[in-house]
């Protein structure tokens, strides 16, 4: 289906016309994905069997045009090290680079930070993802658009329910051009149901005047609100520091994209395949589940064979010791070392490296910490949510608990318990049955 | 439960039993012909025949030895003493004293010391009392003072302490109280025994050992464990021997004709039915499986009455009092937190709090 656009680029004469940026955050943000990001950046947290990022690279190797790879984001410079290494020999056509930010700059700000390593070789296009999402990056398909419309910018988009839309950026776009008409950052009221995915594809000569553009209005305009009453002059010395700071800040999202509506030749790519965002913790499930299911339809050899015992799609990591009595799946990813007992039910559900599980327990929508120990006959049980639904949270007798539940690093939980809709953070033993509970 | 108190009635040389049902008396008449076959052989007790009497008795069993047992079915309901009337016939074969048992009440029977009690006495009737710690709750048994056992008035649910002797929901009378009774909705308790203790006729027997009603489910659950701790006391036979590796915490009946799979960890407190069959790694505690019910691979079942013929999944797991009717499926890895289910029910997601399915 993409085989016609590397002859297309080629045909353009282009040699490293596209580069990629995957924006990775920092360890201040991501404090929804607790406590799975209290021991591992949410970018490298495994889904499917791989970190989150591993998906956008696998992706990213796919459009022939792209040979280089940038990482923004304001981790610790050793945090992505193994992961780079790893990734630089499994995708040998890449070149895989991260670069740091020292304060958290914004979406935009950081892009334009760089600017002068991404335009390094004149790249005509720029891929920019979001690491917290989930879908199939349907790059190839948004290039091919851009190529079409002579596009300026491409935004992927996906359809939610209206009473979801809200929680997005909403697009309205005309329906037979595709082009963007409008765009607003998570509105008050209803605008559209057509929302952001969080990947883009900006033409390398729009995005970077667009971001200069919005500094330079932010520094003209100060952003509404900062404009005091006479009454609150007094206090106005203290918070001009810190307006300077927030200054700096330049997101894509708020800055940015409602601009390019605006004057821009701005289109939008609809995808029909899956989307769901990767904030939560929960979250990771519906991923899993989602990249797994990926895999099983491209017949990945990676996935565990089907069996009466494994309902595909499961991973299990080649380490990991599995009793042949065991039932997984589907959507189960097992990691590292993990070692499953006999008669032991596992479905939809992720089990992260060196944890145990003892004979015959039951998890279900659930995700079991590096290092934990999970007894026998207890059950660790979170809820579904429904398909449709981008909410991990439910209400239960009229009190919203976590969908999916979670035990951080090396928890325990006794033979015979039950572990209900909660999130437990690292190295605590539950010895009781407990149900819609932070344990601390 | 019933089966025990036809087996104690029976040691102590009861001949004829009467079953006053006004309840689907086919179940019961089933239930006996399942005990016969199954339980009565090995104690020796040949096989009944049918046939009917009088209105009022429309199904009676006939051991050629042993004891008759008769099922009287009330047309409408006739309260705890009329049924006694409805039996007179029987009662009145001869005139020995008979016994009264509710059938919800389970305890160390203690019949042959009651009957001997009863006739050292001499006067009609005596009850046998329990001691509670919470009398309160109950009505509560007062003697003519200075006598240790004839009984002077009841109090129901005392506002201060008058006693912690409370009716155990079983008597031995002579027959001279039939005559006391009309054929009508009538209570022993409000009517029958006021008018006794009136006369100065009516004594009370103390129990030893438990006594537990039964009436409620919980309340089953207590009292089969309180009658397995029971037997355990007295090493019965019947108990599985904790020397079978499944056997953990002892307290297991399980009936010879039940299956069960490997790697499995059974008690405290368990009865398993006949005909039952166990899955492999299952975990039962504190629970009763009735007659012909099935617990697949890898359940948990604690606190939970499964009843006839029902399936408990893979994976599932029952616990706080769950109570399931007759037929009823439990599908693959559901929770059922005190559910009671009705008969002939599916159940397919989890039951988080306690409730009735219909």
């Amino acid at each position: 289906m993409s085989l016609q656009i590397p002859h297309h680029q080629k045909a353009n004469g282009n040699t490293g016309a596209t580069k990629a940026v995957i924006l990775v955050g920092g360890a201040s943000r991501g404090t929804r994905f607790r406590p799975l990001s209290l021991d591992v950046p949410k970018p490298l947290f495994d889904v499917a069997g791989h970190p989150i990022i591993w998906h956008c690279l696998t992706a990213i190797s796919k459009v022939p045009s792209i040979h280089e790879v940038y990482l923004i984001g304001y981790y610790e410079e050793h945090v992505f090290r193994d992961f780079i290494k790893d990734s630089s020999s499994e995708f040998p056509d890449l070149s895989i680079k991260y670069l740091r930010e020292y304060q958290a700059l914004g979406t935009a700000g950081g892009l334009y930070h760089f600017r002068d390593a991404i335009l390094k070789g004149r790249p005509e296009n720029i891929f920019v993802l979001n690491s917290d999402v989930c879908c199939s990056f349907p790059l190839n398909e948004m290039l091919q658009l851009t190529q079409e419309r002579r596009a300026e910018a491409v935004i992927l988009g996906t359809r939610v329910s209206e009473d979801a839309a809200s929680n997005f950026g909403c697009i309205v776009s005309d329906s037979h051009t595709r082009r963007v008409l409008h765009y607003v950052e998570k509105p008050e009221s209803y605008i559209s149901n057509l929302i952001n995915c969080g990947v883009y594809l900006f033409r390398a000569d729009v995005l970077f005047p667009s971001i200069r553009t919005a500094i330079q209005r932010r520094a003209d305009r100060p952003r509404l609100g900062s404009y005091r009453s006479s009454e609150n002059l007094a206090s106005s010395y203290m918070f001009d520091e810190e307006d300077t700071q927030k200054n700096e800040v330049i997101r894509l999202e708020q800055d940015i994209l409602g601009e390019m509506a605006d004057t821009n030749l701005f289109f939008v790519y609809e995808t029909k395949d899956f989307w769901r965002q990767i904030k939560t913790a929960g979250s990771a499930i519906p991923a899993n589940a989602l990249y797994l299911q990926k895999a099983q339809q491209s017949g990945s050899s990676e996935l565990a064979a089907p069996s009466a015992n494994i309902k595909a799609p499961v991973f299990i990591h080649p380490t990991a010791n599995v009793h042949p009595t065991a039932v997984l799946g589907p959507n189960v990813s097992i990691g590292p070392r993990v070692t499953i007992g006999p008669g032991v039910r596992i479905k939809e559900s992720i089990v992260l490296e060196d944890a145990e599980v003892k004979h015959d327990a039951c998890i279900l929508y659930s995700i079991i910490g590096w290092g934990s120990r999970v007894g026998a006959w207890a059950r660790v049980e979170g809820t579904p949510t429904p398909v449709t639904s981008h909410n991990t949270s439910i209400i239960k007798n009229g009190v919203k608990v976590q969908a999916i539940t979670i035990l951080g690093k090396e928890c325990g939980v006794g033979d015979e318990v039950r572990v209900q809709n909660c999130i437990c953070l690292p190295f605590k033993d539950l010895k009781r049955d407990v149900s819609n509970e932070v344990i601390m | 439960m019933i089966l025990h108190q036809i087996e104690a009635l029976a040691a102590a040389g009861v001949t004829d039993i009467v079953l006053a049902v006004n309840y689907r008396p086919e179940i019961m008449e089933k239930y006996l012909a399942q005990v016969r076959d199954r339980y009565l052989p090995p104690l020796n007790t040949p096989k009944p025949r049918l046939y009917h009497t009088n209105p009022y008795f429309e199904i009676q069993y006939e051991e050629e030895f042993g004891i008759n047992i008769t099922i009287s079915i009330e047309s409408e309901p006739l309260g705890t003493a009329g049924p006694l009337k409805l039996a007179e016939e029987v009662l009145r074969k001869d005139d020995t004293p008979f016994f009264v048992l509710n059938s919800d009440v389970t305890c160390d029977y203690p019949f042959k010391e009651l009957a001997a009690f009863h006739k050292s006495h001499g006067d009609e009737g005596t009850i046998v009392v329990t001691k509670v710690e919470e009398p309160s709750k109950y009505g509560v048994v007062v003697h003519k003072p200075g006598h240790p056992t004839k009984i002077d008035r009841f109090v129901e649910k005392p506002v201060e302490f008058v006693g912690n002797r409370i009716n155990a929901g079983m008597y031995i009378l002579n027959t001279s109280v039939l005559d006391r009774i009309e054929l009508r909705p009538t209570s022993i308790e409000q009517e029958t025994f006021p008018a006794m203790v009136k006369d100065g006729q009516l004594h009370s027997f103390d129990l030893e050992g438990f006594w537990m009603d039964v009436g409620q489910p919980k309340d089953f659950l207590t009292g089969t464990c309180l009658y397995l701790s029971s037997l355990a006391k007295k090493q019965s036979k019947l108990l599985t021997p904790t020397t079978e590796p499944f056997v953990y915490g002892g307290n297991v009946l399980i009936d010879p004709s039940a299956k069960i799979g490997k790697n499995c960890r059974i008690g405290p407190n368990v009865t398993i039915g006949p005909d039952v069959v166990v899955g492999d790694g299952v975990r039962l505690q504190r629970c009763v499986l009735l007659s012909g019910s099935k617990v697949k691979d890898h359940a948990w079942v604690k606190s939970t009455i499964v009843g006839w013929n029902s399936v408990v999944g893979r994976w599932a797991r029952l616990e706080n009092v769950t109570v399931l009717g007759d037929d009823v499926t439990i599908s693959d890895e559901v929770y059922v937190n005190g559910g009671s289910v009705l008969p002939h029910k599916t159940i397919k997601a989890n039951v988080d709090v306690p409730a009735i399915i219909m």
